[in-house]
């Protein structure tokens, strides 16, 4: 691209004026203008990712404030079950695994391997989703809602939020297996396969805070 | 509320410290208006935020008055129709300035903030006042859209009216029936939420006597704007003399009659209950006592979708 | 289960003429318009150029839009409390509580969500691609999405009009008051189902402008030569960032408890109303930054321009608007000092809210050491931003005091705490608005505002703010508490009605403006910016033709320097034409318009409704329909239009000749 010289002056003494800038350093940082596709895209997702946490936060926060309020009925010690929460556990933590294993398939545009793993991937968060919807399923049935103290009030919604993450994840997944069999390997949708195992890296994190915080910690009284 | 009205009509004399805070804070307050405000406190509690307040706005009208006065003047000045005014397009950057106008503000803060924090700790509403006189326990029941009032060595209750001893300091233990309300009467000094299932507590004390207005300070809901009561300083012989005349007369406050109490309703004119049921204002705070109901129950049409007050 | 819900005949307010009236009169005047666009045989150019656009330029221009109608709504609730306070001395007045309460819900809600915040931040979309010398934001099409879901907030919350009612329970939903038991109509949820798609519209386009500020910025545009308009422009969507997630984990708690029985802030069963305090207000200091950041710097550009000096301490100001961005996150306790935590923690609070009043300090003196030396020119912009700082500081003092925890023990909740807030809002956000309206209007349209009528709208402008807000603080000091339907105290009526007065200069200043717009648009022709500089400006977005191209830079800047159009505009003096060489034009990509971003709001609406009355298979409908048009988005094929190189070069030789012509007159 040909590019305009504007001789700027240097007003405030900052030593910037006549400094030639260097072109080719291409990271957004001031010298080398805007940066490619791929660094814009991925630090887009990456600051929703962070806006993520900041939402994640404050169900934490609010957690934190209500674990107490029981309104006399069972607390995290009475009600936690730490056997299937650590299945949970290693389901999601396998499937990140098996993004992981995907996004370098896509890197060698290995379509099969690709969908494969993916598939993988899914299955996976699939069985996260449905062991926590069963643990959801048998509190509510012991009696225990979301309804019937602040505390299980937080629980679920914390745990739900995260979640619903998942299954979000789950859907966004099976579009992208879709799309990467009709389209192939285009570069914007390699973009979204790496904003999409973004996002499942990022679940987890939050999922290993959630099973320290609420499970382990709650078990432990 | 007639009382309360005729009494704020009433003419005052107005020290010379309230002429010039309202020359302050007001620059179009009209001469000759009678006024009724945080600057005219019957007690130690509005005295001592009164000067809080006169205080912090002289000190910060030493910088506010010439930052304004530079701005309009530097502004006509420099105006492009001046052509006495020196100009100097490239005055973009002054060491000196900088620490200068970094440095004013700063100071200005760093006194104020001073100020603020002995003040805050000086003027905790739940700091009780220093006094020789025995206080008087008062428990406050914020409810829709009423105050309810017990005072519980006595075993007398009031709504809408709190009748206090001149110079006695009021410990009050507040809470709320219903939805977050303040307490606050402007005269008289400080306001704290009340809360549900809480217990709050604030230090009043009225030093003239006479009839304040007071009012919920929090918006609560429709019938907000009459839930104002009446905060009543009688000499401490009076006080007993009312306490003996109320006690065993009049209605009885005990839970059914709460129960009642606890519908909406707004607009009361001032009463007293003649006796209470020991224990109903830790009753309230700990929700062994429901709380209010809201506008489901008021016998509205279609409250899901636009309930309506009750007449 | 009902077919529709909650929703029936009962929920239209038949018995209430006025919000019926006005409802009708709206239904009147959009049919209105949306006929006039199909008999005229405007549609497919609405559509097309606009709806479907995803040029930032464009959707800056729709977001002042919907700002400046919002506008229109939220003051004619002003009007209505104002002139309701007049007539409820001792008297019912005209409005019952049941409206009455809606009505300053809606005022606070729509002023802060649907007036101030599309108004900066379609500034910011106009204005921060210029500057940085880029063609676009970074993600243009998801640009189109938040816009477009800021409208639909809009829409719900002014369907409430007709169908059911707002939230009465003030701006912020405190509960238990928002809770289902005492708030059992669909108001509240009218107020949370708006916001919330409106927020991830907001939090959407926050996340589009720091990515385009942080990684897009012309080569040699670095961090300190950033005009400092992009600078509060990134503090605030940083914030955004930072803040809205919280505003939509909050209401989603809310709605949580209402719509399914939880108890995060319920009086039973263990909720603790206390934390949605600290939740609303973690999120709501901040917002008011993120609001008044970019106001700031407005402010800048046009005290700069107007001086015809650059920024004076460019450096100070930017360590102040950084500093004003982290430490708007240690504050929000000062907004409930009188729920009794205790003289450490209030002292704190208080502390740290004063410490705010330093950096902004140091802006006012800035503007003025800008002034100092310069050449100043009182156009309308310029006007604005010396009302906003004598104004301001009376504003910020109030601040200070409401900071002093024992002063807020008796002025918290008044009058006057409303007239503070009015003192920082208006000067510091509208009217930063208005002077950017007034100053980028002939950079978005081509020709200039008309002066007269704008200085008309200035002085009945400043003269009704202190009118109506000068007796507000006296009101507040005699003790009035805010959202009074009706009061019995005499002293405060005349306070009242010297405060309608107030309003109703205000309202001959937007009728002024209205004018404004209308003189101009038909005398366009002999106030045309011709060669798209009509200030003498400094930064980068005075380099283009006015409108701009839709490709904005017809190559891209190379920056050398600070001001670096100031500095070419100097050479170009000295020889009488352009310095610079005709460069050699290229094709140029650019995305293509997408009718995603309509079609995703058209279902973030039904989705919003549904949920409002509880109409659950809407709900599905509404859901599947936008995940489907995500879908359909994201399997085009084609994603940018090439913009052939001849035309590149027309345009920019086209600009060039009339710059080299308004040089040799010395017009430039």
């Amino acid at each position: 691209m040909t590019a305009t010289e504007l001789h700027g002056r240097d007003p405030y003494r900052l030593g910037h004026a006549g400094v030639e800038g260097h072109h080719d350093l291409a990271t957004g940082h001031g010298e080398g203008g805007p940066a490619p596709k791929r660094i814009i895209v991925g630090y887009g997702f990456w600051i929703f990712l962070l806006s993520d946490f900041v939402m994640f936060s404050a169900f934490f926060a609010t957690y934190a404030v209500l674990r107490d309020r029981t309104a006399g009925g069972p607390g995290p010690q009475q009600l936690f079950d730490i056997t299937d929460t650590a299945l949970e556990t290693g389901a999601l933590l396998l499937s990140s695994f098996a993004c992981g294993l995907m996004s370098l398939e896509m890197e060698r545009k290995r379509l099969w391997a690709t969908e494969a793993w993916m598939l993988v991937t899914g299955l996976l968060g699939f069985v996260f989703v449905f062991l926590e919807g069963k643990e959801f399923a048998h509190l509510v049935s012991m009696g225990h809602g979301p309804q019937s103290s602040a505390f299980l009030t937080a629980f679920f919604t914390l745990v739900g939020c995260h979640g619903l993450h998942v299954s979000i994840g789950l859907l966004w997944l099976g579009t992208m297996m879709a799309q990467v069999y009709f389209k192939g390997f285009r570069h914007y949708i390699q973009l979204r396969v790496m904003c999409f195992s973004l996002f499942w890296h990022a679940l987890d994190i939050i999922w290993v805070a959630i099973f320290t915080l609420v499970y382990l910690i709650g078990v432990r009284g | 509320m007639g009382a309360i009205t005729s009494r704020l009509r009433r003419a005052r004399n107005r020290s010379a410290a309230l002429l010039r805070a309202l020359a302050v804070v007001s620059p179009i307050a009209i001469a000759g208006c009678r006024y009724d405000s945080v600057f005219t406190p019957v007690g130690p509690v509005g005295d001592a935020e009164r000067i809080i307040i006169l205080d912090s706005v002289a000190i910060m009208l030493a910088i506010v008055v010439p930052t304004i006065l530079a701005t309009v003047a530097v502004a006509w000045w420099f105006r492009a129709s001046n052509r006495r005014a020196k100009r100097d397009p490239n005055f973009v950057y002054s060491g000196r300035i900088e620490l200068v106008v970094w440095s004013i503000p700063a100071l200005t803060i760093l006194f104020l903030g001073g100020l603020t924090w002995i003040s805050s700790h000086d003027l905790d509403p739940a700091k009780p006042l220093k006094s020789a006189v025995q206080p008087l326990d008062v428990q406050v029941v914020a409810m829709d859209w009423k105050w309810l009032f017990i005072y519980p060595d006595q075993g007398v209750a009031t709504i809408n009216q709190l009748v206090a001893p001149v110079g006695t300091p009021l410990r009050m233990h507040l809470t709320s029936a219903t939805v977050m309300n303040t307490l606050f009467a402007p005269e008289v000094g400080s306001q704290i939420y009340v809360m549900n299932g809480m217990n709050g507590t604030m230090w009043w004390q009225v030093d003239r006597p006479g009839s304040y207005l007071g009012h919920s300070n929090m918006f609560s809901g429709d019938g907000f704007p009459g839930m104002s009561f009446e905060v009543k300083a009688i000499p401490p012989a009076q006080f007993a003399a009312w306490v003996g005349s109320t006690r065993g007369q009049g209605p009885v406050l005990d839970e059914a009659a709460y129960r009642q109490l606890l519908k909406q309703s707004s607009d009361l004119k001032p009463y007293a209950y003649g006796s209470v049921t020991p224990g109903l204002y830790d009753d309230i705070v700990r929700q062994k006592l429901p709380p209010g109901t809201g506008p489901v129950e008021a016998g509205n049409k279609n409250p899901f979708v636009r309930p309506v007050r009750s007449p | 289960m009902k077919l529709l819900g909650k929703l029936d005949w009962s929920a239209v307010p038949f018995d209430q003429p006025i919000p019926l009236a006005a409802g009708g009169l709206v239904i009147v005047v959009i049919l209105g318009v949306v006929a006039l666009i199909v008999a005229k045989g405007w549609l497919p150019y609405v559509w097309n150029e606009w709806i479907c656009s995803v040029d930032h330029k464009r959707i800056g221009v729709m977001y002042c839009t919907l700002a400046m109608v919002m506008l229109i709504r939220g003051f004619i609730d002003a009007l209505m409390m104002r002139t309701q306070q007049s007539v409820a001395f001792q008297s019912p007045g005209y409005l019952p509580p049941e409206h009455y309460d809606q009505i300053f819900s809606a005022h606070g809600t729509i002023m802060i969500f649907f007036v101030a915040m599309p108004f900066v931040i379609g500034l910011i979309n106009f204005v921060v691609p210029l500057q940085l010398g880029i063609r676009d934001v970074a993600f243009p099409t998801l640009n189109s999405v938040a816009l477009w879901l800021t409208a639909s907030g809009v829409l719900l919350v002014n369907m409430s009009l007709v169908v059911g009612e707002f939230s009465r329970v003030g701006w912020l939903p405190y509960p238990p008051l928002s809770e289902l038991t005492y708030s059992p109509g669909v108001g509240v949820d009218y107020y949370c189902w708006g916001l919330q798609i409106s927020g991830i519209g907001t939090l959407a386009g926050g996340i589009n402008i720091v990515t385009t500020i942080l990684k897009m910025r012309a080569p040699g545009l670095s961090y300190t030569r950033m005009p400092m308009f992009c600078w509060t422009a990134l503090a605030s969507n940083l914030l955004i960032i930072a803040a809205f997630p919280v505003l939509t984990a909050t209401l989603a708690m809310l709605l949580l408890d209402r719509y399914l029985g939880f108890h995060f802030f319920t009086n039973t069963a263990g909720g603790n109303q206390m934390m949605f305090m600290n939740l609303i207000w973690i999120w709501g200091h901040p917002e008011v930054y993120i609001l008044i950041l970019p106001a700031f710097g407005i402010y800048s550009e046009v005290v700069s321009t107007f001086s015809s000096k650059p920024l004076f301490g460019y450096r100070s100001m930017i360590v102040a608007t950084m500093a004003i961005c982290i430490i708007s996150f240690l504050v929000w306790l000062h907004h409930f000092f009188t729920m009794g935590p205790g003289g450490d923690v209030n002292g704190f609070f208080g502390i740290a809210s004063m410490v705010i009043a330093v950096p902004t300090g140091v802006k006012i003196f800035n503007w003025l050491f800008t002034m100092y030396g310069g050449t100043v020119r009182f156009s309308v912009p310029m006007m604005w931003s010396i009302a906003f700082m004598i104004t301001f500081v009376i504003g910020g003092m109030t601040g200070v005091m409401l900071a002093i925890p024992p002063a807020d023990f008796i002025l918290h909740n008044s009058l006057f705490l409303v007239a503070h807030f009015h003192n920082v809002i208006i000067p510091g956000v509208l009217f930063a608005a208005f002077a950017g309206y007034e100053y980028w209007f002939p950079k978005a349209f081509g020709f200039t505002l008309d002066e007269r009528w704008g200085k008309a709208a200035f002085w009945f402008w400043v003269i009704g703010f202190y009118l109506a807000f000068t007796p507000l603080y006296i009101m507040g000091l005699e003790g009035m508490p805010r959202r009074m339907q009706s009061y019995d105290v005499p002293q405060w009526h005349m306070w009242a009605n010297i405060a309608t007065v107030g309003a109703l200069s205000i309202l001959c200043g937007i009728l002024c403006m209205v004018a404004q717009l209308v003189v101009s648009i038909r005398t366009r022709d002999q106030r045309r910016d011709e060669y798209g500089d009509p200030w003498d400006g400094r930064s980068l977005e005075w380099i283009l033709p006015s409108p701009p191209p839709e490709f904005n830079f017809a190559v891209m800047p190379n920056v050398t320097g600070e001001e670096p159009y100031w500095g070419l505009k100097e050479a170009a003096r000295e020889h009488q034409r352009i310095t610079r060489p005709v460069p050699e034009y290229e094709d140029l990509e650019m995305p293509r318009n997408s009718p995603t971003g309509f079609v995703c709001a058209f279902f973030a609406v039904m989705m919003g409704f549904a949920l409002i009355w509880h109409i659950w298979w809407l709900l599905i409908v509404g859901f599947i329909g936008a995940y489907a048009t995500l879908v359909v988005f994201s399997w085009r094929d084609i994603r940018e239009r090439i913009i052939p190189k001849e035309e590149v070069a027309r345009i920019d030789l086209e600009n060039r000749a009339k710059r080299n012509l308004a040089l040799q007159e010395g017009r430039i």
